[in-house]
């Protein structure tokens, strides 16, 4: 019988070198976390020049990422797409993707921050001006926010009446130069620049005026009504423009 | 192997067989209750993390509250099965085993590096006390950046902007290190059978554990597997 004293419990020697290793775990876990943010930092700095594009899949690689709340959403193209205007109005209106194309378009190039941390720099998205569709709806003096709904049949989004008149507040059909995807709230997605980026609701299919602000899905779980980045949800991020 | 003279006489009732083949008692029905409970935890925790993370997964699974709401609550829990088993003494008494670092450890993880197959082990060999006490590790560390990210309030933004990064890159390895684990039980059906029913063959013990004495530890009365039809044989 080969097997010697010291292998039961309790009559155990040697170096407890589990527990060292549970606490040196702890210790580099508390290092990282102080260390994290600049970390992170220096991360963004190789993958944003990364060509390949597979830095993609390492943690905090950059880019977008996509978030959704419904299990699977339609897709819509510009045969069957339609955005409805109502609720406290004098005109409602439906648009097609084609009606959208043919107003005026606004370009604008700023950051995408997200609330869970990822930023994406430099981000062109192309669309209507939100006060446009507002003014040929004509807004009744009743109203005085505006709620957003969508096409995956969960999410909402709501705005004050003035923070929809802002010039940075887009009826986005086109990001990067490119038709909106699918997995980017395509065709249609509601952008708006200065806020975190659950504000800009994806697969946008109707806007309608209250007369009171109805929060939206995150807004529902704690998020902020009013987001804008940098100023809200407990966040210092660097404003967008 | 001592063997005992005159056991080879088939009426010799009451004196135990010389090359007894009974499985022995490996793990307990509470040691494997906590095993298989982390790890079911710990697989969900990974298969929603796939589905929050990894953008192809997260366009086909969407339902992003409810996922994060498996998510969390799979990941509080991950240190329970564990904590509950402290009440078993078999487990405390393997939580002790693995802690310590005997000579043939070092041996062990010698053996390994020279890829040589003289691999003197305990009850549990040097990789597996490795493993064990840095999943554990990694555990705790899972659950406090974890609970920074889901608690907002808790701590000030860069703290949460570390256990973000702490978090994403530690499950990097966890993946690594899980797969290993399931790779070394893909190679070992007796290894796995002393998970799923709690008994080995003793010769795989031998063969595997040179130093584990399994037989200082087995039940007083033998056990009920394989023993039937002796029973009957002999009274």
């Amino acid at each position: 019988m080969r097997a010697g004293p010291g292998d039961s419990p309790g009559h155990q020697d040697g170096p407890p070198v589990g527990r060292r290793v549970v606490l040196g775990m702890l210790g580099l876990g508390a290092a990282g976390v102080a260390a994290g943010p600049y970390l992170q930092r220096a991360v963004e700095g190789v993958t944003s020049k990364d060509p390949t594009g597979l830095s993609g899949l390492l943690p905090g690689g950059g880019g977008f990422r996509y978030y959704s709340v419904a299990g699977t959403v339609p897709a819509r193209t510009a045969a069957d797409y339609t955005l409805a205007i109502g609720g406290l109005v004098d005109r409602p209106a439906t648009y097609r993707l084609a009606d959208l194309q043919a107003m005026r378009q606004r370009r604008i190039v700023h950051d995408v921050q997200c609330v869970t941390g990822w930023r994406v720099p430099g981000t062109p998205f192309e669309g209507v001006p939100l006060a446009d569709l507002l003014q040929a709806a004509g807004v009744r003096p009743e109203a005085t926010a505006v709620s957003f709904g969508c096409f995956d049949g969960s999410y909402s989004e709501s705005l004050t009446l003035d923070q929809a008149r802002r010039e940075d507040v887009l009826v986005a059909l086109r990001m990067k130069d490119q038709p909106l995807g699918h997995e980017h709230g395509g065709p249609v997605r509601l952008y708006v620049a200065p806020m975190y980026f659950y504000k800009s609701a994806k697969w946008l299919d109707s806007i309608t005026l209250t007369s009171t602000v109805q929060p939206g899905y995150w807004e529902h779980f704690g998020y902020d009504v009013d987001a804008w980045v940098g100023r809200s949800n407990g966040r210092d991020d660097a404003p967008t423009g | 192997m001592t063997s005992m003279p005159g056991s080879a006489a088939p009426t010799g009732a009451t004196t135990p067989r010389p090359a007894d083949r009974r499985p022995v008692l490996r793990f307990t029905r509470a040691e494997r209750w906590v095993h298989w409970a982390t790890a079911g935890l710990m697989l969900v925790c990974l298969a929603t993390a796939g589905c929050l993370y990894y953008p192809p997964l997260a366009e086909l699974v969407g339902r992003r509250r409810l996922v994060v709401t498996l998510h969390v609550w799979c990941g509080v829990l991950l240190p329970v099965p564990l904590l509950l088993g402290l009440a078993s003494r078999a487990l405390r008494g393997d939580l002790s085993r693995l802690n310590r670092f005997a000579p043939y450890d070092r041996e062990w993880l010698r053996a390994v590096r020279r890829r040589s197959y003289r691999r003197p082990a305990g009850k549990f060999n040097a990789g597996q006390k490795l493993y064990a006490a840095w999943t554990a590790g990694a555990v705790l560390v899972m659950v406090g950046t974890g609970l920074l990210m889901w608690f907002t309030r808790l701590a000030p933004l860069l703290w949460r902007t570390g256990a973000t990064f702490v978090h994403d890159w530690l499950t990097v390895a966890i993946v690594v290190a899980v797969v290993g684990h399931l790779r070394q039980a893909a190679k070992d059906p007796e290894a796995r059978r002393g998970l799923r029913t709690g008994r080995v063959d003793p010769g795989w013990a031998a063969r595997e554990h040179t130093h584990w004495d399994y037989r200082a530890e087995q039940p007083a009365e033998a056990g009920p597997t394989g023993d039937t039809a002796r029973g009957v044989a002999c009274r």
